[in-house]
């Protein structure tokens, strides 16, 4: 908390500033009062609510971080860690003197100057704390590859990224529809991403134009960026791996999208259709000797099945209610598939399921009797990363039909029905919408992807267990799907790629345990960021990173939806 | 029949458990109308507050009667206090900043919350089961016959007289305090209640605050009643109370309580009878058909939807 002092001076000019900024709002007749307000009372006011939060932090640190239970001699012994209960006051107290200046500050560029202000006295005062640590480990000359330039990377790649994102969300816009360019239709009703703008004072300035190339290049730059990747000279096992995970996750998070983007419908249970499809193949192929080609369609067709039986009873269900069922569904084919046993091989799960063959050529080194393996076939050299290349094409040819399948449904009437339901289902319903066949086809298609995904994931791990289709899967999957803007394409692929990408580069920012202590493992910290992250996106930007909620259609005149319904209090 | 009086026995103690947590559920539904879905994480956070004051003041079963009573009440105190303040920080940060915002941000935004806590409580408190020696013993056989005893212990009496004297004080304070009637009014219609001079946000701190209490209660007599507890137990225990509180009627405080009873036979008769491995099953499977055919519950009103 000593380090706090410092800070002070720094934070009074910009308060007395930010002060002045949001005064000269309000009418002319007050500011006389204002400037008689001396120095120090401005910073009271800031300093105040600072003081607050800290002492709450402290409240809810006391038993909980202070304190460690941990298995002593005989019973429970309780470990004392009031460093981390004093970094995480300190914290807590700059965090909110920080942003109650900064929401004081009107100006763009005072809040740049006041962010990176901020960024530096954390660094300082960790600096400050960990000295030893940090000290020990330059003198090591950073230990085990971690040496001083990774942190310089690392900070440079957060901005950059930063920067990227924010770019990203100006470019994209609360009303811009990035979907794929839709054939014009009626005269009147014309397709969202084709409406012209409104008659507002605005002009068409270079920087609109800039948007616009950004938008409409994002999603085929990202396309070939996808399909060049094997190729790229960076693209080792580990890319690779990742690539295949992420587009693992691209798919799932379009699949659900049709759910819960399109359809409007919360559902908590998806992996459930995902471990419907990994356990389809697997036992198909254990009790039939099926092979991938054949139970991909079986996997989508018996997954979207199931979509349709859980669809049946929750169809009068809206909302919070509807999301809990469909959890607790998710959950009752997690806890079948592990008390199974003779049939789905319980917590030992299934093993050796089968490799996907191209076009009947094996990914080995030998070759089977009486068959070619690819290699051979193709006179090349082998290499383990050839199926591994063939994976990822397999994963992202499904990604690409998900996502066309997804763009052409929402052209025809089953998907513009999804729309209306969404935004009313009463409406809907009256206009003589049959909300029984929209809602279960959402179900059946959402779940048919899973399904797919599923099937692929048994096939590229060669191992499934119940394991792998907990509800936090579930999670992950909405919030790529609420992070990317409920029914936005390319928004919920850059969301996989961030989250996913993001938890997986948490796994060796070694540098962060010199700053926090050893104790610190952030492989172990992710998903606490992680759901931090999540209610954050929520806070801050109701309707995900690139909000696209647009209807694919309008009647004559675009209405966008205006800021006091997507959002309540600051900024 | 001793076994099937031991089983209502075991049934209506686990049952109490699930209806504390369930009135936090029901409350926060009733004047908010939104799932407060890291409640079971509250719940499993009023545990391990309370674990770490009993390891604090060093209660073991040995000490005498006296101060072994006195000793449980101050940490059942503190537990309450501080996880109420859990409370009342997760709807300031997760909740509060999203009212009226569109209908399933809140949902999402406490699915993060509640990934957040357990996660948290992982990290800090470590993922290992802590077990604690019991400390509540003895109790009086009530049957005999056939071999088999039916045992009432004192926890048990414990858990039932807490839960039945903390619903009192509760239905009291919604019956009759200034606080309840602010309550009853903000669920019946936010926007006059703040009009007739309500302070509407303080009122649903205050019912966070009240719902994580309760919550504390349950994850100390939880603690004490199994001897063991780890940061998983918030997730089955938040979804079945949850469950409870839909099968007696959201909104409804007696329902809350009906249905953690009912929810807490089924499980425990479930396990008793037919099979261990799929109580929860049968937990879950209640809540589909109950939200399916009876969306009001047994005690509550049905919704009427406005257009």
């Amino acid at each position: 908390m000593a380090d706090d002092a410092p800070e002070m001076p720094d934070a009074t000019p910009d308060a007395t500033h930010g002060a002045q900024t949001a005064q000269s709002t309000v009418p002319q007749h007050t500011s006389p009062q204002h400037t008689s307000r001396s120095t120090l009372a401005v910073a009271a006011t800031y300093l105040k609510p600072a003081a607050v939060t800290a002492l709450v932090a402290l409240l809810l640190c006391i038993p909980l971080i202070a304190l460690k239970t941990d298995a002593g001699g005989t019973g429970l012994i309780l470990t004392q860690r009031w460093d981390w209960v004093a970094t995480l006051v300190g914290l807590a107290f700059i965090g909110r003197l920080f942003i109650e200046i900064f929401m004081a500050t009107q100006r763009i560029r005072a809040r740049i100057l006041l962010t990176l202000g901020a960024f530096i006295v954390i660094c300082i005062t960790l600096t400050i704390l960990r000295w030893p640590e940090i000290q020990k480990f330059v003198a090591s000359g950073g230990g085990d590859g971690r040496s001083l330039m990774p942190i310089i990377t690392h900070i440079a790649m957060a901005i950059v990224a930063m920067i990227l994102l924010r770019g990203l969300i100006q470019a994209t816009g609360a009303r811009a529809g990035i979907l794929a360019p839709s054939p014009p239709s009626a005269p009147t009703i014309t397709s969202a991403s084709e409406q012209p703008k409104p008659d507002t004072a605005e002009t068409q300035s270079t920087g609109e134009w800039l948007r616009t190339i950004a938008m409409w290049s994002l999603g085929p730059a990202l396309a070939v960026f996808a399909l060049t990747l094997p190729f790229n000279p960076y693209s080792d096992r580990y890319i690779m791996d990742l690539a295949i995970l992420v587009l693992t996750y691209v798919m799932l998070g379009w699949g659900l999208n049709i759910v819960v983007g399109l359809a409007g419908l919360l559902d908590l249970g998806y992996v459930a259709f995902y471990a419907v499809g990994a356990y389809s193949y697997a036992l198909l192929a254990q009790y039939f000797g099926f092979g991938f080609w054949i139970c991909l369609p079986l996997a989508g067709i018996l997954a979207a099945f199931w979509g349709v039986i859980l669809g049946f009873p929750v169809l009068r269900l809206r909302g919070d209610y509807l999301a809990i069922v469909t959890l607790a569904f998710g959950e009752i084919v997690r806890v079948v598939l592990l008390n199974w046993y003779q049939f789905t091989g319980g917590p030992d799960g299934l093993s050796n399921i089968p490799r996907p063959s191209f076009f009947g050529l094996e990914f080995s080194r030998w070759p089977k009797e009486g068959q070619e393996t690819f290699h051979s076939f193709f006179g090349l050299d082998y290499s383990s990363l050839h199926r591994i290349i063939f994976l990822y094409y397999i994963i992202l040819a499904l990604a690409f039909v998900t996502n066309y399948v997804t763009i052409r449904l929402r052209r025809l009437p089953i998907g513009r029905a999804w729309e209306a339901m969404r935004e009313d289902e009463i409406a809907c319903k009256s206009l003589g919408i049959n909300t029984v066949t929209t809602k279960l086809s959402a179900f059946a298609i959402g779940a048919m992807f899973g399904g797919f995904a599923g099937s692929f994931f048994a096939t590229k791990q060669g191992f499934i267990s119940p394991e792998s289709f907990v509800f936090l899967e579930s999670a992950i999957i909405l919030a790529i799907v609420v992070l990317g803007g409920m029914g936005s394409q390319i928004g919920i692929a850059i969301a996989a790629i961030l989250l996913i990408g993001g938890l997986e580069y948490l796994r060796d920012v070694g540098f962060l345990s010199v700053l926090f202590g050893e104790g610190f493992d952030p492989k172990q910290w992710r998903m606490v960021i992680f759901g931090a992250l999540m209610v954050a996106v929520m806070v801050w930007r109701p309707r995900g990173l690139i909000g696209n909620r647009t209807p694919a259609v309008v009647l004559k005149e675009h209405k966008s939806i205006s800021a006091d319904l997507v959002q309540e209090g600051h900024g | 029949m001793e076994y099937f009086v031991q089983q209502l026995i075991n049934g209506v103690t686990l049952g109490s458990i699930y209806g504390l947590i369930a009135i936090g559920y029901t409350m926060v539904y009733g004047i908010i109308g939104m799932i407060n879905f890291a409640h079971g994480d509250i719940f499993m956070i009023g545990a391990f507050i309370a674990l770490i004051f009993m390891l604090m003041i060093g209660i073991t079963g040995a000490t005498s009667l006296l101060f072994l009573l006195f000793a449980l009440l101050v940490v059942l105190a503190l537990a309450m206090l501080l996880t109420a303040a859990w409370g009342w920080t997760v709807e300031r940060l997760a909740y509060r900043p999203l009212r009226g915002s569109f209908r399933l941000a809140p949902l999402i935004s406490a699915i993060g919350m509640s990934t957040f806590l357990f996660n948290l409580i992982q990290n800090i408190q470590g993922a290992r089961v802590k077990p604690v020696p019991p400390i509540i013993t003895g109790g009086y056989t009530i049957m005999e016959g056939n071999g088999f005893s039916v045992i009432v212990s004192n926890m048990q009496i414990v858990i039932v007289i807490t839960t039945i004297t903390l619903m009192a004080i509760f239905s009291y304070i919604i019956a009759a305090t200034p606080l309840g009637r602010a309550q009853r009014a903000c669920e019946q219609d936010r926007t006059m209640a703040a009009l007739t001079g309500v302070n509407v946000d303080r009122t649903i701190s205050l019912t966070f605050v009240i719902g994580a209490a309760l919550a504390a209660v349950a994850g100390m007599l939880y603690l004490l009643y199994y001897g063991v507890i780890d940061f998983y137990i918030g997730f089955l225990a938040g979804i079945k109370a949850f469950t409870a509180a839909v099968l007696g009627g959201i909104g409804s405080l007696p329902g809350a309580m009906l249905g953690g009873l009912i929810i807490g036979l089924i499980e425990v008769f479930w396990s008793g009878y037919f099979s261990t491995e799929y109580k929860d099953v049968a937990a879950f499977s209640i809540l589909a058909i109950v939200l399916i055919f009876m969306p009001s519950g047994l005690l509550g009103r049905p919704e009427i939807e406005k257009v």
